[in-house]
């Protein structure tokens, strides 16, 4: 990796960082952490389903592992908030090794694969819901405590820079990946998965290692939304909704790109609360304009959003040069 | 352990919810066999056809019954118009690009609804809701038996669909070999839309059926699809057996593990029954070879 690969991406953060300084009202913040959360989500969908072609419709089931080992490891045990956020983590990448070797050993590929990640989320949201220990249906609080020991902090800008740097630090990952030897391996695996075996690629492997990198990431989403909002249930840490937003930004930004996910979720979420400001409080029409986008990008613009600018920079250019001709 | 006779009005309970379920699946599964789609629009279609069944009793005053003579042929023209017009061309014929459609379409109609009908729990009075036949141990609810028997008449009629008319075959060969059916002269998206709109009109008649016993939401639609998929891969993608017999398996299996587990727990599993499936046979009990 060179310096100029990551030249984009300290120019994007540095300009997001900047944020907070120019608009503090708590309104934008919120909605900035919320859209950086679904953004980090995104990525970690990205990954696996991006790079590694293998569409998962069940990433709740990390973005919630993670979420509520962060919770409960605070709640039942008392542990440290920053070591719960590691932990939480490590739990998500677990159970996403878990649900991936039990699917791809069996060789769930595509449609299947989709189902089985579903189904797999549905399942851990039934057994959330029913327990004591995730505390039910009633949901979890984490205690308030505000200091930066414990994660918690007075001003959500604070929040917004740590969201942002795990953005980033996702986003130098995702760079480094596609110029890895395991992300050209997981790219073959997307593209031809019988042709990348014939050629020695050890395709279980390198989805293996793509569902833990990519679950390890949505969880760390899941950890921030827990200690951001301090309260959760099952239909919030293991709910489809979040499935969804997880794989709808990398497909409307750009689905494996690097910038894709995050371009994805701060279109959609911008989009949506635009609409939800002029709609008035309409519950669901920013919904509406979302589901309206993913078919239109899928119909349109099947690169999302980046492929469409590339698209029509090219097509500029090209008139540019014909009429200088 | 309980008595017998609970056990059993359970099983039986089971039948008659899994007659429902199997509506649904059919729906899916014939659209999986012939466009191979896995239509995640199906669950809100679902919902769309309760919202409808719903306005009709309201506004109408259109008892859900006689609701089904007029609700079918309307869902089958809109299944078939939005395959035609939106899903089979915004898919470009690629897998994922239909089933990243259907699951725009399904938030699209799911929010459209929520923003209409906010999030409120509705249903329907009607007179004979809680109308019961007494079977000597136990007591039936009859809204619940006539929708065991229209949903079997439906599975007959589809079946006899497919296999005496036309249209029929012509779907038949277009999910046997799409190019083939092209060359001899089938007209390929003319097949798909019908199969989409035959797909959509069994949700019309579930609806109809569900909504004197059932309350409706703007997300009832969710727990449905997610049972039909279930039944769908149990019975085999694509068999119209499969899907009658899954429904009935998965409709007692919730039933005995409602009894068993508790009513939080019952839907659990269903959700085994799919990941065990998927894991050790994805062909289903019905399905051919992938």
């Amino acid at each position: 990796m060179s310096v100029r690969d990551l030249l984009p991406i300290v120019a994007v953060v540095g300009v997001l960082a900047l944020i907070p300084f120019g608009a503090s009202a708590n309104t934008v913040l919120n909605f900035l952490v919320f859209t950086l959360i679904i953004a980090i989500a995104a990525q970690g969908w990205n990954i696996l389903g991006g790079y590694g072609g293998q569409f998962s419709f069940g990433h709740a089931a990390f973005f919630g592992t993670g979420a509520y080992a962060t919770a409960m490891l605070q709640v039942h045990l008392g542990l440290n908030a920053w070591v719960a956020f590691a932990i939480g983590i490590g739990a998500g990448a677990m159970v996403g090794l878990v649900i991936g070797f039990l699917s791809f050993r069996s060789g769930l590929r595509g449609s299947y694969f989709s189902l089985i990640t579903l189904a797999f989320a549905e399942v851990l949201r039934i057994v959330a819901n029913a327990s004591a220990i995730t505390g039910g249906a009633a949901g979890l609080l984490i205690k308030l405590d505000v200091r930066p020991a414990n994660f918690q902090f007075h001003s959500r800008a604070a929040f917004f820079w740590i969201g942002l740097a795990l953005v980033a630090l996702v986003l130098v990952l995702t760079r480094w990946l596609e110029h890895s030897r395991f992300g050209a391996q997981l790219m073959a695996v997307r593209e031809n998965e019988d042709a990348a075996r014939a050629l020695g690629v050890d395709a279980l492997t390198v989805k293996l290692g793509a569902i833990a990198l990519s679950a390890a990431i949505t969880a760390a989403a899941g950890c921030l939304y827990a200690q951001y909002f301090l309260y959760l249930d099952s239909t919030i840490a293991y709910g489809l909704w979040i499935s969804v937003e997880a794989l709808l930004a990398p497909i409307v930004g750009g689905i494996g790109t690097v910038f894709g996910p995050l371009i994805g979720a701060l279109a959609l979420h911008g989009l949506g609360n635009l609409t939800s400001l002029m709609a008035g409080r309409i519950p669901g029409i920013d919904l509406v304009v979302y589901g309206a986008l993913l078919v239109l990008v899928v119909a349109f613009a099947p690169d999302g959003l980046l492929g469409l600018v590339k698209r029509l920079r090219a097509r500029l250019f090209r008139r540019a040069a014909t009429e200088t001709a | 352990m309980f008595a017998p006779e609970i056990v059993l009005t359970a099983v039986l309970n089971g039948l008659l919810t899994g007659s429902v379920y199997a509506l649904v699946a059919l729906g899916l599964t014939l659209v999986y066999g012939v466009l191979h789609i896995i239509n995640f629009a199906h669950g809100a279609l679902l919902t769309a056809a309760m919202f409808a069944v719903l306005v009709a009793h309201l506004g109408l005053g259109l008892d859900p019954y006689v609701a089904i003579l007029i609700l079918t042929p309307l869902f089958f023209a809109l299944g078939y118009l939005l395959q035609r017009f939106v899903i089979g061309p915004a898919g470009h014929g690629s897998d994922t690009n239909l089933l990243l459609v259907t699951l725009g379409l399904s938030i699209v109609i799911e929010n459209a609804l929520l923003a209409v009908f906010r999030s409120d729990t509705r249903s329907i009075d009607v007179p004979y809701a809680f109308a019961s036949i007494d079977i000597g141990f136990t007591l039936l609810s009859v809204p619940r038996v006539v929708a065991f028997v229209v949903a079997l008449a439906v599975a007959l009629a589809l079946g006899a669909i497919l296999t005496l008319t036309d249209i029929g075959k012509g779907i038949r060969a277009v999910a046997k070999e799409k190019l083939g059916a092209a060359l001899v002269g089938i007209d390929v998206n003319h097949v798909y839309a019908v199969t989409f709109g035959l797909g959509t009109a069994c949700l019309a008649v579930a609806a109809c059926l569900l909504m004197p016993t059932f309350y409706v939401t703007p997300r009832v639609g969710n727990a449905f699809v997610l049972v039909a998929f279930t039944i769908v891969v149990l019975g085999g993608m694509g068999s119209i057996l499969g899907a009658l017999l899954g429904g009935f398996i998965v409709g007692v299996v919730e039933s005995l593990c409602g009894l068993y587990f508790g009513e939080s727990l019952g839907q659990i599993g269903v959700f085994l029954i799919f990941i065990l499936v998927l894991l050790v046979r994805p062909t289903g009990l019905f399905g051919a070879k992938a």
